[in-house]
C-alpha cells in the first residue's frame, strides 16, 4: 500500500527515461573515481567518502530476462526474488532477519540486457554485511517453501498487471514491436510459465549469468580501495571466469503497426514507438538533446507544452531513448480521456513530423544544452544515485573520464546534428501506435 | 525485483531524519538502538523568523554545492471550505501561471535554464514548492519564489485549460485505479465530520465548478508570509541565506492572518462500517482495516512514537507479524502489512491489510489478522522485536541523511504540521525510550475498537469455501 497524501504537480512522463543519460553526471565538484583491482582481477570503481557513514554497492552481471529460455519464461525475474530467501546455512527466515538485525539491504533486479543487485549497509556493519551478500550471490538455496511464497507473490503481480492499463499497453506493445526476438517476450514472464519454474530453473539461471566477464561494480561510500579490494575478491572471485549466454540477435522494432485493446476505463492510455538509437551510435548524444526538446523531462518540451499546457488533454505526456543491447527505440506514452484520444495522437505525431522536417531552433537547442549541463551536479545527491552512476557508466562501456567529458559532449551537439538525427529518426517514418481504453464514437 | 514489503520497512516511516555528520563519525561498534538516543538530529540547523512572520529554516550540508529550496504553506486540502474541494491543489497548479513581475513560463524557464529540478505538491494539511539547482542560483529562486507569494496573475485563459488537466490528473490517478476509488470511500467513511474525508485532488463534480475567483479567494487568506516556512537545505548557512531572504521574501507583505487550523472534529460513532468496490479491473481480492489514532500532533507524550514502532513491528516487513505468521507460516496471504502516518495536524488512521493466497477465503485471512492485532494488543511483543524495530527505524534515519532534500522535507512536514524544529531533534531519544509497555497500551487503546473494513473485490467475485482437508 502506498502513502496517501501527496498529489505532485506535474508528471512529465509515465515511464521514467531510457537507460544511461538520465545520470548526466557531475564534474563541478570534481568526483575523484578511483579504478580498484583486486588481487583476483576483479575491477570496480569506487568513490571514497566518509560524510555519511554507510557505504553503497551497486553491481551487474552481463544478461537479463533476453536470457530466459522460450519455455522457462520467467526464470531470470523470478531468480531475482530468490536471492535474499536463504542462502548457506541461512534458511530465509534466518536470513532476512540477519539482514534486519544489520539494518542492511539487498536488492535485485532483473533487467533486459543485465541482472543487477545493490547493498546498502551502515559502515560499522561492513564485515557482516558483506557476509550475507557473499551469501546470496555464491550459495542461494532455493529452498521449496520460500520459492512457492515468491512465486505466488510473482504471480499476484503479473494478474494485477493483467488488469492495469499500462502494463497490458507495455505487454502487447513489446510483443508488436518484436514478434520475432526475446525482446518482444513478457520478461517476467505469464501465469503459465512462471507456474512451472522449478529451483533447478533458476539454478541453471543463475549458473548461466553470475560470471566473472561480464561484472560491473561501482562502489560509494565509508571504504577504502584496499579493503574493497578483499571484499570484491571475498564477493566474487568463486563465481566462474565466463557466462553461458545464449545469442541475442540485433533486431529493428517493426515500424507503421497499431493495435489497440478494447478495457473499460475512463482514460485512454496511448504509447508509441520508433527505432532509436543505441547507447554507442554516434549520433546517440545528439538524439538524447533532440529528444530532451521533443518529449524530455522538462516543462518547456514540445509535447508537454502541446498536449497539456496549451489544450489541457492529459496530465502527463512526454518521450525518451531506449537504448538496449541489441535493439533500440524512441519511444513515448500519455494517458488521456477516451474522446480525446484521436486528438492527442494527432498532436503528437504532429510535433514529431515538424522535428523531422524543421527540428528546433537554435534558441530551443542552447536551452536544452543549459538544462541538460546544468542538471548534471543534482544527479549526485545521494551515494546510492553516484553507484547506479559509476555501474551505468561501465555498463555503457563509457570510459572513466566520461564523467569529466560528458558536458562537453552535450555542449559540441550542433543545431545541424540535431537536425540531421531528428530527419532520420522522424522523415518518412510512422511510429507504431499501442492504444488501450474504452471504445468511444469519435468526435464530431 | 525489488521487494517493496522489505525494502522499505524503514524508509517509509513517517518521520525520516538524519543524524549529524560529527557524532556519525563516533558510531557505536554495534549499531545497537541505545547507542543512538541521546543522537540530536542536525544539530547545525538554523532558523529565523523574520518580521513579516515567515519562518526560515537553513540546514547546512556542504557535500555538493547544490541547494533544495523549498517553500512551505500551512494550508492543505483540509483546510478548503465546503464545496470547494480540490482549491488548494488547484491553486498549487495555478501558482506555475506567473506573476505580475514575471510572466508565465519565466520562472520554469530560468529553472531549466540553469538545470534545475522544480516542482510542488499538496497534501491534507501543507502546500510546498521547491527548486533543487547549483547554489549559485538560490537568491534567483528566493527571488521567484517570494514574488509568486505575492504578486500571481491568472487569467481565465489559463485558468480553464489547467482545470482540464486536473480532471485528467484525477481521472488518471483515481478513475484508472479501483484501489483508488476504495481509498476515497474508506477515508469519507473513517473521518466523520472532518475533511480528511475529502480527497486532496477534490471530488470531481466539485472541481469542475473551480475558477479564478476560487484559487484568489484560497491565495489570499492562505498565501501570505506568516503562514509559511522556507526551508534551505545545501551548500549554504544562516549568515548567507539570512539576507537573500530578507531582500526577497521579507520585503512582502503580511496580507492575511489565517488564523488557528481548527477543523470540525471527526466523530467516532457507533456500528458496523463497511466499504465494497466490486470491479472488474481488480485481479485479487484484498482487505484492509482501520482504526482513528492520534497523530504526533494530537498524540500524548511518546504514544505517536508507540504507534510507529507498533506498525512496523506489525507489518513493516518481511520479520514482521503479519508477514512472518500470514504470509510465511500459514500462507494464506500473497501479502500483508500495516501503515501508519503520523505527520497529520489532526486525528489520523491506522491499517492493516492482506491480500488472500488463491482459494483462501477473505474472511478467514480477515479474522488471523485481527487476532494478531489482539494478541499485541493483550500480551505485547517481545523485547527482541522491540529492539529489532527501534534499530532499524534509527538506521534508516542514517540511510536518510545521505539525501539532502529528504532533510528539507523533514522538517518542513514536521513544521506545517504542528511540530518544532526540537521535536524533530528529538526524535530518536524518543523513539528509544518507547517501552513495551507503551506499545501494549496503544494497542489496547486504539486498537480493539470495532475497525473500518474496506473489501477490494474482483467482479462477481464469491468467497471461496473455507480450505478443509478436502484433499
Amino acid at each position: 500500500m502506498t502513502k496517501a497524501g501527496l498529489l505532485v504537480s506535474r508528471s512529465v512522463a509515465l515511464v521514467s527515461g531510457g537507460l544511461m543519460l538520465m545520470l548526466s553526471v557531475v564534474s563541478a565538484q570534481a568526483i575523484e573515481i578511483q579504478r580498484v583491482v583486486s588481487d583476483q582481477g576483479i575491477e570496480a570503481w569506487l568513490v571514497e567518502d566518509y560524510s555519511v557513514p554507510i557505504v553503497a554497492m551497486e553491481y551487474s552481471f552481463q544478461g537479463g530476462t533476453t536470457q530466459d529460455a522460450d519455455d522457462k519464461l520467467g526464470a531470470t525475474n523470478l531468480l531475482s526474488t530468490m536471492l535474499d530467501e536463504g542462502a548457506g546455512e541461512l534458511d530465509s527466515q534466518a536470513f532476512q532477519l540477519k539482514l534486519e538485525e544489520l539494518t542492511m539491504s539487498l536488492g535485485f533486479n532483473a533487467g533486459r540486457d543485465r541482472f543487477y543487485g545493490s547493498m546498502r549497509t551502515l559502515q560499522v556493519n561492513l564485515p557482516e554485511a558483506l557476509e550475507m551478500l557473499t551469501l546470496a550471490v555464491n550459495e542461494p538455496r532455493f529452498d521449496e517453501a520460500p520459492l512457492e511464497r515468491m512465486r505466488a507473490q510473482v504471480i499476484s503481480g503479473l494478474k494485477r498487471e493483467e488488469k492495469r492499463p499500462q502494463s497490458i499497453a507495455g505487454r502487447k506493445f513489446s510483443a508488436l514491436l518484436y514478434p520475432d526476438s526475446q525482446y518482444g517476450r513478457p520478461s517476467k514472464g505469464t501465469v503459465e510459465s512462471v507456474e512451472k519454474l522449478q529451483a533447478s530453473d533458476l539454478k541453471a539461471q543463475r549458473d548461466k549469468l553470475f560470471a566473472r566477464d561480464g561484472l560491473k561494480v561501482g562502489v560509494v561510500g565509508a571504504i577504502d580501495a584496499e579493503t574493497l579490494k578483499k571484499a570484491l575478491d571475498q564477493v566474487f572471485a568463486k563465481l566462474p571466469e565466463k557466462t553461458q549466454l545464449t545469442e541475442v540477435k540485433n533486431v529493428l522494432p517493426l515500424e507503421g503497426k497499431s493495435e489497440r485493446v478494447d478495457f473499460d476505463t475512463p482514460q485512454t492510455t496511448i504509447q508509441f514507438a520508433l527505432p532509436g538509437l543505441k547507447r554507442d551510435d554516434p549520433q546517440y548524444i545528439p538524439a538524447f538533446v533532440m529528444n530532451h526538446i521533443l518529449g524530455g523531462g522538462s516543462f518547456s518540451s514540445w509535447l508537454y507544452q502541446e498536449v497539456r499546457e496549451k489544450r489541457g488533454l492529459a496530465y502527463s505526456v512526454g518521450s525518451y531513448l531506449v537504448p538496449l543491447e541489441h535493439t533500440a527505440l524512441l519511444m513515448g506514452s500519455t494517458s488521456t480521456r477516451a474522446d480525446n484520444a484521436d486528438e492527442v495522437l494527432k498532436v503528437i505525431e504532429e510535433q514529431m513530423v515538424k522535428m523531422g522536417e524543421e527540428g528546433p531552433t537554435a534558441e530551443e537547442l542552447e536551452k536544452a544544452k543549459a538544462y541538460l549541463t546544468g542538471s548534471y551536479a543534482l544527479n549526485f545527491d545521494s551515494s546510492g544515485a553516484i553507484a547506479r552512476q559509476l555501474l551505468g557508466i561501465q555498463n555503457a562501456g563509457l570510459g572513466i573520464d566520461y564523467i569529466n567529458k560528458r558536458n562537453d559532449l552535450i555542449d559540441d551537439v550542433t543545431l545541424e546534428a540535431v537536425r540531421e538525427v531528428a530527419r532520420d529518426l522522424f522523415a518518412g517514418q510512422e511510429p507504431s501506435i499501442m492504444v488501450v481504453g474504452p471504445q468511444t464514437a469519435p468526435k464530431q | 525485483m525489488l521487494k517493496a514489503s522489505k525494502l522499505l520497512k524503514g524508509l517509509v516511516l513517517s518521520t525520516l531524519l538524519a543524524f549529524p555528520t560529527p557524532l556519525l563519525a563516533e558510531t557505536p561498534q554495534k549499531a545497537d538502538s541505545t547507542a543512538f538516543a541521546d543522537v540530536k538530529i542536525g544539530p547545525d540547523i538554523a532558523t529565523k523568523t523574520l518580521d513579516n512572520g515567515l519562518q526560515l529554516v537553513v540546514i547546512p550540508d556542504h557535500r555538493a554545492p547544490v541547494v533544495t529550496h523549498m517553500a512551505w504553506y500551512k494550508v492543505g486540502s483540509a483546510d478548503e471550505a465546503p464545496g470547494k474541494s480540490g482549491i488548494a491543489h488547484f491553486l498549487e497548479h495555478l501558482m506555475f501561471k506567473g506573476t505580475s513581475n514575471a510572466p508565465e513560463g519565466e520562472f520554469s524557464d530560468i529553472i531549466a535554464e540553469v538545470g534545475g529540478q522544480e516542482n510542488a505538491f499538496t497534501s491534507t494539511d501543507y502546500t510546498a514548492y521547491y527548486q533543487q539547482v547549483a547554489k549559485d542560483h538560490l537568491p534567483t529562486m528566493m527571488k521567484y519564489e517570494a514574488d509568486r507569494m505575492g504578486n500571481l496573475v491568472l487569467t481565465d485563459e489559463q485558468v480553464l485549460p489547467e482545470r482540464e488537466v486536473i480532471l485528467e490528473e484525477r481521472a488518471q490517478r483515481v478513475g484508472q485505479n479501483p484501489g483508488a476509488k476504495l481509498a476515497e470511500s474508506f477515508d469519507q467513511m473513517m473521518f466523520v465530520n472532518h475533511p480528511y474525508g475529502t480527497p486532496i485532488i477534490g471530488w470531481e463534480d466539485e472541481i469542475k465548478k473551480l475558477n479564478r475567483e476560487d484559487a484568489f479567494a484560497f491565495y489570499d487568506k492562505y498565501y501570505t508570509p506568516n503562514n509559511a516556512v522556507v526551508v534551505v537545505a545545501g551548500d549554504v548557512t544562516m549568515d548567507e541565506v539570512l539576507p537573500i531572504a530578507q531582500e526577497t521574501y521579507g520585503k512582502l507583505k503580511r496580507r492575511a492572518e489565517p488564523g488557528e487550523r481548527i477543523r470540525p472534529q471527526v466523530q467516532r460513532i457507533p456500528g458496523e462500517r463497511v466499504a465494497t468496490l466490486e470491479d472488474e479491473r481488480v485481479a485479487q481480492p484484498s482487505l484492509q482495516k482501520g482504526w482513528l489514532v492520534p497523530s504526533t500532533a494530537t498524540a500524548a507524550k511518546g504514544e505517536a512514537e508507540a504507534l510507529d514502532l507498533l506498525s512496523y513491528i506489525l507489518g513493516g516487513g518481511a520479520n514482521s507479524r503479519f508477514y512472518q505468521q500470514l504470509v510465511v507460516d500459514s500462507q494464506k496471504a500473497t501479502s500483508a502489512g500495516s501503515w501508519y502516518n503520523s505527520d497529520t495536524l489532526d486525528t489520523t488512521q491506522f491499517k492493516i491489510y492482506a491480500t488472500p493466497s488463491e482459494g483462501v477465503p477473505l474472511e478467514e485471512v480477515e479474522a488471523d489478522a485481527l487476532a494478531i492485532v489482539a494478541d499485541v494488543a493483550e500480551n505485547g511483543v517481545s523485547q527482541a522485536e522491540l529492539e529489532r524495530a527501534k534499530k532499524s527505524m534509527l538506521a534508516a534515519a542514517i540511510y536518510a541523511q545521505d539525501k539532502q532534500s529528504t532533510l528539507a522535507r523533514v522538517f518542513g512536514t514536521a513544521l506545517t504540521t504542528g511540530a518544532t524544529v526540537e521535536e524533530v531533534q528529538t526524535w530518536p531519544a524518543r523513539i528509544a525510550a518507547v517501552t513495551n509497555d507503551q506499545i501494549k497500551a496503544a494497542a489496547q487503546k486504539y486498537l480493539t475498537e470495532e475497525p473500518l473494513s474496506g473489501y477490494l473485490l474482483p467482479a462477481n467475485y464469491e468467497e471461496p469455501e473455507a480450505k478443509g482437508d478436502a484433499q
